[in-house]
């Protein structure tokens, strides 16, 4: 491609076919869109987007969570299905937690499992359970070591909790539910057992 | 009147004499926003720092001080200002709780969940091992570990305590990042003369 002497004039090379006529009509509105500027925004959204999650982690892992608990071991307190229950994640790490309350806790058989559990004794206290409920009355009294909790579940008869795997570490407890937000016949708050 | 101007003060005369007061008053104003809006946007940005510090440190990686002397001498703390080696752990393996045998894990203690702890794992959920001190065979529940230090005269762990559940742990050590001298990482290593389990 000759370049010819213009005088110090910069004049566009005239494409030589059609094809190069289309390819440099393309390169020329390439150059034209404004990158920098969609980058600088593209950032700016993604850092927006990413400080929200941020803050949605943030609140619901250490503030107030919502939790969906399943299952037939909670029953009557509980629906087996389609409650929405508030979790609250201060008190556990406060140590506010007593008897009676309706906690979440990581499972001792599997910890990628969270399970909803009533606690009967804290530490030191002495915990009176039907060691085979439904076919014998026979109950055994035991009292809670250190640092340790007794959960049981409200419906003893179909429920997997200290009863078969004994009393769990405090540190298991991941959050306090007190307060039911669905479904709205039962709005209010989830009654405290003793 | 000259700092706030950043000149030298018109002479005083009847006619400037009526919006010289409006104009200092208006340009105090205007400071004191500009010091308010520094200060709040200061704050806006300590916030989000440490809301995007806080979930990283709970999902990603997070930096640990050592206490204590059980995993002497693979890491010490001293009675140093610095407290002794600060080491950096992984979050990623609590999302399916996969451990390998030999791992460096932080869990909270279990007869007191303010306390974190820092020990080697030794046996998996459902493994069969050899107590140190007896012969005894014993089998690592389902969903628990078996935890020891390294330095095993002054090491409170499974051996007092019995296997932990996995829900207790808070990370697995990686890297010490302090003091210098011992900058690297944390492998996972077996104790020597014991039979590793089956």
């Amino acid at each position: 491609l000759m370049i010819p002497k213009t005088k110090g004039k910069i004049i566009p090379i005239e494409p030589s076919s059609p094809s190069a006529a289309a390819m440099s009509r393309f390169v020329r509105r390439l150059a034209g869109i404004p990158w920098r500027q969609i980058a600088g925004e593209a950032s700016s959204v993604g850092l927006l987007m990413a400080q929200g999650l941020c803050a949605v982690h943030v609140v619901s892992e250490h503030v107030l969570g919502v939790a969906f608990p399943r299952g037939p071991s909670m029953l009557p307190a509980l629906n087996m299905a389609g409650d929405v229950l508030l979790t609250d994640k201060v008190s556990p790490r406060r140590g506010w937690v007593g008897p009676g309350d309706v906690v979440l806790l990581l499972s001792p058989e599997d910890p990628r499992k969270i399970v909803a559990k009533r606690v009967l004794g804290m530490e030191g206290d002495e915990v009176t359970y039907p060691v085979d409920a439904g076919n014998s009355d026979a109950t055994k009294t035991v009292v809670v070591p250190q640092g340790h909790i007794w959960v049981q579940g409200d419906n003893i008869y179909s429920s997997n909790d200290s009863r078969q795997f004994g009393p769990v570490p405090y540190g298991l407890v991941k959050g306090k539910m007190s307060y039911r937000i669905w479904p709205p016949s039962r709005i209010g708050s989830i009654d405290s057992k003793e | 009147l000259a700092d706030l101007h950043g000149t030298a003060p018109k002479p005083w005369s009847p006619a400037s004499a009526s919006t010289e007061p409006r104009k200092i008053a208006r340009d105090r104003i205007v400071l004191i926003m500009g010091a308010r809006s520094q200060l709040w946007s200061i704050a806006k940005m300590s916030v989000t720092g440490g809301v995007i510090g806080v979930t990283i440190s709970d999902r990603y990686v997070t930096v640990v001080a050592i206490k204590g002397h059980s995993m002497h001498p693979t890491m010490t703390a001293t009675d140093s200002a610095l407290r002794g080696d600060i080491v950096l752990a992984e979050k990623a393996c609590l999302d399916q709780y996969k451990f390998s045998r030999g791992d460096v894990i932080l869990f909270k203690c279990p007869s007191n969940h303010k306390e974190v702890f820092v020990k080697r794992l030794i046996g998996l959920p459902g493994e069969w091992i050899q107590l140190p001190a007896s012969s005894e065979i014993i089998k690592v529940p389902q969903g628990h570990c078996w935890v020891e230090g390294d330095n095993a005269a002054r090491s409170w762990d499974s051996r007092s305590f019995g296997p932990i559940p996995l829900g207790l742990i808070n990370g697995r050590v990686t890297h010490i990042i302090w003091p210098p001298s011992k900058i690297g990482r944390v492998e996972r290593k077996w104790p020597e003369d014991r039979i590793p389990p089956f």
